[in-house]
């Protein structure tokens, strides 16, 4: 640009090159000049994730979340497990071996049963991972020596759950009435312990992997859809015209979460032959309650999504959201550790969670053959949360640009 | 939700925006200051003003995409405030970045503007729409693909599909090439003669002489309405030419130093120097006019003119506008 030729002839020579300003050094050049390059991009970046709020929590939360998640939340080796009883008879030995039962720490006693029914109902819906019935003539059978035995029925849908306290009930036998009145100490322990795993006797993992998975994987599938839905278009900027077209906000929403409820029951679909015809996993329940439950489940993950995608200011943010509820989602649900483990404000946060729920329904109907009436409870839930998560939504989505 | 009950207060029939003291800001910042306008239906209104004076947030607070903060109005005699969602169905807007679906063909979009506002028949819609915006070659393109003229006709298409009875075009001919401008003009002048309102915002003089009315706002005021001549007598600018000698720039440095001179702006190779009183600018000039290089010639202001010295008076008037 250095133009030391003649003025242009014609023109008044307005653009007067003279005038421009001459750098009043050489630029730097070599290594130096590559640091240089280097520390401005890094300046850049340094400045732009300042602003970016989100991305900030997020890398501080998350590991905090984690840390806090498995080091308090989670229990292998889950302790005071819900426990139903149904007592044949009253007795003070039978009373014992409750009180044994519960200073195992494995075993809490939350539920008096009181007939057979009622028994099998608690165990079926999930209230009791547990049930222990002491049968009729326990006690006299204990003193002539004849060796009665005490039913545990364990809910082995979840092998991890029940496995631990299974294993302490041996020890119990041998210790539990060593105090007590005029049993005589024997070589053979007094009385049996019978144990039943219900629902997956063979206790094979994918049993309860598999329903565990359907729920997980439609979770996260169906965040990713809808997460972006809303800050797609205002980062492309259509929402502009979105806005000034005669559409409500429910109309969007619903015409956008609409299309996944088809795809997700597609992959649901999908899921749960493979887990049929892959891995033998029993559909014991209706296939129709089923496909309708998962499909209310469907609906509601992709609206907590939509929700997330009003929240956020780009897409970016969005993801990051989806991946923050994620995390609580695979941990406090009840897929990979035993719900009942949990500490009790750690249960009180897997409530909030769609997939607790739809974990306890899926498992329930695919296992042990529940109706609508067993699950109740959960199906309210999850619509519950699909209403707060859709309020939030259509309240979050601005009608205007202010 | 049913036509509106047509309101008793509401303005003279041939009245299609009626605004009056309409105010916005965003974050204590003022954009938009106690603007009133009135744009009678049938008009193309042209809409002018710097970057950041307020012209695309007076659109949206039109068309219910921004509330305003206070001031009332009518649009088609609809309260702005409170007929927003009304409004929507009867207002085209073209947003000023084009805001179609870019993974959408251009039948697509058509089709979906359509099918939101409800119209009976989307696709045949849309292929009148096609027909007559002449992009039957493209209908199948992805709209992301189209060039910048075609983009903007396809934006002009899909804001008219529904029918509206006013056009409020955002900075329309932003970046298309002067064919396409003139096109776009033509095709604007045949809609207002179907009896369509049009409101469009421009940066460009010669679009602002196409308009049958324009609207100056700087600095989210309305500086000046009214037509382009009635704009222009209304500045009482008195405007010379000056063209010849060799070194316009240190000559316009020295004129714009001149008490009573308050404007010179370069034309190619003459100058534009104006200002408010004639005998000053006459006094003024009076010593340049010695010099035989130059050639002297009283002149009309340029629209551009009266508006530069409208946005001077302004800004010297304040402190100091945050300029974007």
């Amino acid at each position: 640009m250095t133009s030391d030729t003649p003025a242009p002839a014609p023109a008044d020579g307005t653009l007067d090159t003279a005038v421009m300003p001459r750098a009043t050094a050489p630029p730097i050049t070599g290594f130096r000049a590559i640091l240089r390059r280097i520390g401005a991009v890094l300046l850049k970046e340094v400045l732009q994730l300042r602003r970016d709020r989100i991305s900030l929590a997020t890398m501080i939360t998350i590991p905090l979340m984690q840390l806090l998640l498995f080091g308090y939340a989670i229990n292998t080796q889950p302790r005071d497990l819900p426990t139903a009883v149904l007592l044949q008879e009253q007795s003070d030995v039978g009373r014992t071996i409750l009180r044994a039962l519960e200073n195992t720490k494995y075993f809490r006693v939350v539920r008096v049963a009181r007939d057979e029914q009622e028994f099998d109902r608690l165990l079926q819906s999930g209230t009791v991972q547990f049930g222990v019935e002491i049968p009729a003539n326990f006690e006299r059978d204990l003193r002539r020596g004849d060796r009665p035995a005490m039913l545990v029925a364990a809910d082995a849908s979840d092998p991890v759950a029940s496995g631990s306290a299974l294993a302490a009930l041996t020890s119990l036998t041998q210790t539990a009435l060593r105090n007590d009145r005029a049993i005589p100490e024997q070589t053979a322990p007094p009385f049996e312990v019978r144990t039943h795993a219900r629902y997956n006797p063979a206790a094979r993992s994918q049993l309860n992997i598999v329903p565990g998975l359907l729920g997980t994987i439609l979770t996260l599938t169906m965040l990713i859809f809808t997460a972006l839905a809303v800050t797609r278009e205002t980062e492309r900027g259509t929402m502009e015209t979105l806005l000034a077209m005669p559409i409500s906000p429910v109309e969007i929403m619903l015409g956008k979460i609409a299309p996944y409820v088809v795809i997700g029951f597609l992959q649901g679909t999908l899921i749960v032959a493979a887990g049929v015809l892959l891995f033998a996993v029993p559909i014991f329940g209706n296939l129709a309650l089923l496909a309708t439950l998962t499909t209310l489940f469907i609906a509601t993950n992709l609206s907590v999504g939509y929700t997330f995608s009003t929240l956020a200011q780009n897409q970016l943010q969005a993801m990051q959201m989806a991946m923050m509820y994620f995390l609580p989602n695979l941990l406090l649900s009840g897929f990979l550790f035993p719900y009942a483990g949990m500490p009790q404000w750690a249960q009180y946060v897997g409530e909030t969670l769609p997939l607790t729920h739809y974990l306890r329904i899926v498992r329930a109907i695919m296992l042990k053959g529940a109706t609508l009436a067993d699950l109740r409870y959960d199906t309210v839930a999850l619509v519950v949360l699909m209403l707060i998560a859709m309020t939030i939504a259509v309240r979050r989505f601005r009608r205007t640009l202010d | 939700m049913s036509e509106p009950a047509q309101n008793a207060e509401k303005p003279p029939d041939d009245i299609a925006i009626d605004v009056e003291n309409l105010t916005k800001s965003f974050g204590g910042h003022t954009v938009v200051r106690g603007l009133t306008m009135q744009v009678r239906r049938g008009l193309i209104y042209g809409f002018l003003g710097p970057n950041g004076s307020g012209k695309t947030t007076t659109i949206r607070m039109l068309c219910g995409l921004l509330t305003p903060d206070s001031g009332r109005g009518t649009c088609l005699g609809l309260d702005i405030h409170r007929d927003a969602e009304i409004i929507k169905r009867h207002v085209g807007y073209m947003t000023q970045h084009f805001s179609l679906y870019q993974d959408l063909s251009v039948r697509e979009n058509l089709e979906f503007v359509a099918r939101v506002y409800g119209l009976r028949n989307p696709r045949a819609a849309a292929r009148g729409a096609i027909e007559r915006l002449g992009l039957a070659q493209r209908a199948e393109q992805l709209a992301g693909e189209l060039s910048g003229g075609w983009k903007q006709r396809l934006a002009l298409g899909a804001c008219t599909l529904p029918d509206p009875q006013l056009l409020l075009l955002d900075e329309p001919t932003a970046g298309v090439d002067p064919k396409a401008r003139r096109e776009f003009w033509n095709e604007i002048h045949a809609l207002a003669a179907q009896g369509l309102t049009v409101l469009v915002s421009t940066h460009y003089m010669d679009e602002a002489e196409r308009c049958h009315e324009i609207a100056y706002i700087a600095y989210g005021e309305l500086l000046a309405q009214g037509t382009v001549q009635e704009v222009i007598d209304a500045s009482h600018l008195t405007t010379f030419t000056v063209s010849g000698g060799r070194n316009l720039s240190a000559l316009a440095a020295e004129l714009e130093k001149r008490e009573g001179i308050t404007m010179v702006a370069p034309f190619g190779t003459s100058l534009h120097v104006s200002g408010p009183d004639e005998a000053a600018v006459n006094a003024a000039i009076a010593p340049f006019r010695e010099d035989r290089d130059l050639v002297w010639e009283p002149s009309q202001p340029s629209l551009e003119d009266v508006f530069i010295d409208l946005m001077s008076k302004t800004a010297s008037g304040k402190a100091k506008g945050s300029g974007s």
